[in-house]
């Protein structure tokens, strides 16, 4: 059940009265102009430990995520695709607002929203993540910690997501009698990647749209609209989220906003990532040369076989809840 | 979106239709065609307000309880009337059974539905109290958000909460490259795309709005203005049902 | 310059535009204004009035809607907790009745040595007045007061509390005619509760009859007269 919030911090009238005040002339409390992102850094490969990782500071807020990987059955509707699991807790050191136990609904929600974004797009080549068809394939974990909260966590955690990917290593797949064992020692590959994902969000304050809101600004705020733009300049999801509304023309603003603001984050991961997921492409293909594979089974990607309509996980397929519900599967 | 592990079914036709060539959906429907819709309001007698919506093969039943005592009571707050929500789907709604336990899918629609009704329920003239909005998905067909939603809405008029406007949705859906109104299961499952949207139609506000999957921008313009003229019939049909309500008992009242 | 959107007495719908203009007394909680125009939030009656200014003035009846105290408001309650010092009373309303020992005793009470439970009991039915109500605290009850206090005989009718001005009538003709038809003595409480005490058993069940007709019908005209000629009917139909 969804309850409506007591009150967050109480933001003062007169912090209000300025914020819209500035606003109104074009400019907002930190001098920002109103479409201007905060200043954008990606620490690629963070956490050593995980198979991929990403750092990400957008101002003040900052968020980690990692990727994590293991070898499952594919889901029955999707024997021919590895498995992609998106998950986000918001821990209490992040933010006075933020309660210890399992994910809140605003945690669920962000969670889901990059989930989809991901998934509708196909920015992760599952396809490609098959060992066995209809057996085995690899499972992506991609965990989002939110460490530090000043506003806008559906940026940063996009950004952090799909920089954690872009940094991802598969571990080797070990043959075993029934089935496979992962060596994470060694890697073969990078993450299949086909397309790259960053959202853009905007805040409605006093009839105006401010992109990338702090957390003063969400607060004072009357709705988010959360747009995903993929590198291609296709809008691949949206989520307005928070309580109040959007005129029908700001809506379609919002939009036009998001789709051209898009580059800046794109930009970002163009230069402070894919430099990085280019260096370990090129360690991956001297070690392999180096190394003699005895006892590593790396299988290709299944054929693509024409009649069949590429399916996709489940979670999404079952939008509107049919099959297997996805309860046992985040 | 994704799809069923069979084979994909037909899901539109290019017909000539006055010398024009029209896409035909599945179901015979046109792509700006919603379909047959039904409401009924009051159809639950324990609750201050219900409603039972019905887009297609999707049944969706609404049932509001309130204003009243918020329990536990720490939850009020001081100057205006929490919204609870809850959108839910029956076991047997679906195809396969779907658990009964609250799926992370569930909890995020019931936040987003709630989110939208804030911005129309008048709460601040009822503080302290809280407004139970329960949603029950009796069968699945596709679109259920936005039949909820509608449903919910009307049940809030039943019970006599105050509202800035009703609040109707649909979704529209991009199937085979062409944007289609009211999209239902099996279009869903191989769509391009899905796209929610529910509006306050007549304060010309957009209260929900998600989009899983894909659109170019010059799509989802277009996409937009498919929703609000679906919408816009949705809410005349909204309001013949709440009249429909009184107009019988006049009716019942004129034969005595 | 006025616009009037709807006839006067009928029903509209949370955002149905009711007129629009500058010379607009609005009279309702339940009318919002944008710009200058007037909408609907709430399922009721419209009123439009033109007043002797040239201005109109708009309200709404709701047909719908939970029971709000106001101070001097009677009701009926049902006391559903004891403190130490005061009753818990459910008034059918979001918002529970506080009704403390002063409001029932005018001695002085001593909760070491005496019980409340002695004077009212969890399950009491009670006529009792708002004393006082603003939304921020629970509405204080008292019972002292000519016809206040607990209920002993009779049956209690349970209605939407929007459809209680029906019942009551102009200047009280519909409860006033209910119970000279009847026989019954009907007290009538704001929060859609109506103790009703009578001859015998088949006047109740047509004054019970009687009354839910009018909260079925409540928004509909000619409703005393359709009333009256139903409990005729079941008078004859009865024999009493």
């Amino acid at each position: 059940m969804s309850i409506t919030p007591p009150f967050q911090p109480v933001v003062p009238k007169l912090k209000r009265y300025t914020m819209e005040t500035l606003l109104s002339r074009g400019v907002r409390l930190d001098g920002r102009k109103l479409d201007e992102v905060r200043k954008i850094e990606i620490v690629p490969s963070y956490i050593e430990r995980a198979e991929g990782s990403a750092l990400v500071r957008l101002g003040q807020t900052v968020v980690l995520a990692g990727v994590k990987t293991d070898i499952v059955a594919p889901f029955p509707d999707t024997p021919n695709e590895g498995v992609l699991v998106v998950h986000a807790e918001f821990v209490p050191l992040a933010s006075p607002t933020f309660e210890p136990g399992p994910p809140d609904e605003n945690a669920i929600e962000l969670a889901r929203v990059i989930d989809r974004s991901l998934r509708e797009i196909k920015a992760v080549a599952l396809d490609q993540l098959v060992l066995e068809p209809g057996k085995h394939v690899w499972r992506l974990f991609v965990d989002i910690y939110v460490l530090n909260h000043d506003g806008n966590l559906f940026d940063a955690s996009m950004l952090a997501a799909m920089a954690s990917l872009l940094s991802a290593r598969l571990p080797v797949a070990v043959k075993t009698e029934d089935g496979y064992r992962v060596d994470r020692g060694r890697f073969t590959r990078v993450v299949p990647v086909n397309r790259r994902v960053v959202t853009v969000t905007l805040a409605k304050i006093a009839g105006k749209l401010v992109v990338d809101p702090t957390y003063e600004e969400e607060q004072v705020a009357d709705t988010r609209m959360v747009v995903a733009v993929s590198d291609d300049g296709r809008i691949a999801g949206i989520q307005k989220t928070g309580m109040g509304d959007l005129e029908y023309r700001e809506v379609l603003s919002a939009v036009a906003i998001a789709v051209n603001k898009a580059s800046i984050y794109h930009k970002a991961l163009e230069d402070m990532v894919l430099p990085y997921r280019a260096k370990i492409e090129e360690e991956l293909r001297t070690e392999k040369t180096e190394e003699a594979v005895g006892g590593v089974v790396e299988l290709q990607p299944a054929p693509h076989r024409e009649h069949e309509e590429p399916v996709e996980i489940a979670e999404v397929v079952d939008e509107e809840g049919q099959s297997g519900e996805e309860g046992s599967r985040e | 979106m994704g799809g069923g592990a069979g084979e994909k079914p037909v899901l539109i036709r290019w017909e000539e239709r006055d010398g024009q060539k029209v896409a035909v959906r599945h179901d015979g429907r046109l792509a700006a065609q919603l379909r047959p819709i039904r409401m009924e309001v009051g159809v639950l007698s324990n609750a201050d307000g219900s409603a039972l919506v019905e887009y297609g093969g999707t049944r969706v039943l609404a049932a509001v309880y309130g204003p009243r005592e918020a329990h536990p009571r720490h939850m009020a707050l001081p100057d205006r009337a929490v919204i609870r929500c809850r959108y839910h789907m029956a076991p047997f709604s679906t195809a396969e059974r779907k658990t009964p336990a609250p799926t992370r899918r569930e909890v995020e629609l019931s936040k987003v539905i709630r989110e939208a009704l804030e911005a129309v329920v008048l709460t601040e003239l009822f503080p302290r109290t809280a407004i139970d909005v329960y949603m029950e998905v009796l069968q699945s067909d596709g679109g259920t958000r936005t039949a909820a939603i509608t449903a919910a809405s009307l049940a809030l008029a039943d019970a006599g909460i105050a509202m800035r406007d009703l609040v109707a949705g649909v979704a529209v859906g991009k199937v085979d490259g062409v944007l289609v109104l009211d999209i239902d299961e099996i279009e869903d499952n191989y769509a391009e795309a899905d796209m929610p949207v529910a509006m306050a139609p007549n304060l010309g506000r957009v209260l929900l709005l998600q989009l899983n999957g894909v659109l170019a921008h010059d799509e989802f313009v277009q996409a937009m203005e498919l929703a609000r003229k679906g919408i816009q019939t949705i809410y005349k049909l909204q309001k013949e049902a709440l009249r429909r309500k009184y107009v019988e008992v006049v009716q019942e009242g004129d034969e005595q | 310059m006025v616009r009037i959107h709807v006839q006067s007495r009928s029903i509209v719908l949370p955002g149905d535009i009711i007129a629009e203009g500058n010379d607009i007394v609005v009279e309702s909680p339940f009318i919002e204004r944008k710009g200058n125009q007037y909408y609907a939030t709430i399922t009721g009656l419209v009123n439009v009035q033109q007043l002797e200014d040239g201005k109109y003035k708009i309200s709404i009846i709701p047909l719908e809607g939970a029971y709000i105290p106001k101070s001097g408001d009677i009701v009926i309650g049902l006391v559903k907790d004891i403190g130490l010092t005061h009753w818990e009373v459910d008034i059918a309303s979001p918002y529970k009745g506080i009704l403390t020992i002063q409001e029932v005793l005018d001695r002085p009470f001593n909760p070491a040595v005496d019980s409340l439970k002695k004077y009212l009991d969890v399950g009491d039915y009670i006529v009792a007045k708002v004393v006082a109500f603003d939304r921020a605290r629970d509405p204080l009850l008292t019972i002292k007061g000519k016809g206040l206090g607990r209920i002993v005989e009779g049956s209690i009718v349970e209605i939407k509390p929007s459809r209680i001005p029906r019942v009551i009538g102009k200047k009280g003709s519909m409860v006033n005619m209910l119970m000279n038809e009847t026989g019954c003595e009907i007290v009538v409480g704001q929060n859609g509760r109506i103790l009703v005490n009578c001859p015998n058993k088949d006047l109740e069940e047509i004054a019970i009859l009687s009354i839910k007709k009018i909260e079925v019908e409540a928004h509909t005209t000619g409703l005393t007269e359709r009333v009256r000629e139903f409990i005729r009917e079941e008078k004859a139909r009865r024999g009493v």
